[in-house]
């Protein structure tokens, strides 16, 4: 299960996400990433209670990092080390801003 | 089909639905051992790359079961993950490795998810025999 709280804000929106990032559920964020980022200057994911995350989250986030490379920035907080070191085997760390 | 339940084996239709179920059937075997939690999410991880490849490629078009195994054995505490699926000839280790040192534009994702298996996991192992292919994931925990 994941839960997803957006907050909008300007051209800034920040994601918070709870629970698994997985097959399953990532098709919920892949929504939001391919129809509500068009006016997105400032894109700020948190992922302080992200308990998981697989091969299917990572494409979700860099089909979002391409985005946000185009027009604005996109920054990753409160990554657990779990999730860490998901990013540090795949090389996510050297495309993600993880703050 | 019904999902068969054999202690440490279960034998579920391949479908990316099941995901679930699988996971939650070895996180209760981990949990039996003392599996620290980062071992469990590596291996959580390792376990969904497998059986969705298995869901998505083994039976296409058509449906069929996999089986996935839990043993552990001790000195040092190890874990192995077998699935067991009767589709076509696999072999998901025979890829190359994606440049994961590329820039996010020039990035496929392609390759990822079995990639990150063989670096999370300490051994991963396939063969194909008597009609199956076999896929064993190892893990240490101590």
């Amino acid at each position: 299960m994941l839960n997803i709280t957006k907050f909008r804000e300007a051209k800034s929106l920040k994601i918070t996400l709870e629970g698994r990032f997985d097959t399953g559920t990532a098709p919920q964020l892949e929504e939001i990433v391919r129809t509500e980022l068009a006016d997105v200057e400032t894109l700020i994911f948190d992922f302080a209670k992200l308990e998981y995350i697989s091969s299917a989250g990572l494409r979700v986030l860099l089909a979002a990092q391409k985005i946000m490379n185009k027009q604005g920035r996109m920054v990753v907080k409160n990554v657990s080390d779990e999730v860490k070191e998901i990013f540090e085997v795949t090389g996510f760390t050297d495309i993600l801003t993880l703050e | 089909m019904a999902d068969v339940i054999d202690n440490n084996e279960l034998t579920i239709e391949a479908l990316a639905e099941n995901l679930a179920t699988v996971t939650e059937f070895v996180d209760v075997r981990l949990e039996q051992v003392n599996c620290p939690m980062k071992a469990q999410m590596q291996i959580d991880v390792a376990l969904e790359e497998i059986f969705i490849n298995i869901a998505n490629y083994a039976y296409q078009p058509g449906k069929g079961p996999a089986t996935v195994r839990v043993d552990v054995t001790d000195n040092p505490l190890t874990v192995t993950i077998t699935f067991v699926d009767h589709g076509i000839p696999y072999d998901p280790l025979a890829k190359d490795d994606p440049d994961v040192t590329l820039p996010a534009d020039q990035r496929e994702i392609g390759g990822l998810g079995i990639f990150m298996t063989k670096k999370l996991m300490d051994d991963v192992v396939y063969e194909y025999k008597d009609g199956s292919n076999i896929l064993r994931l190892v893990k240490k925990l101590s």
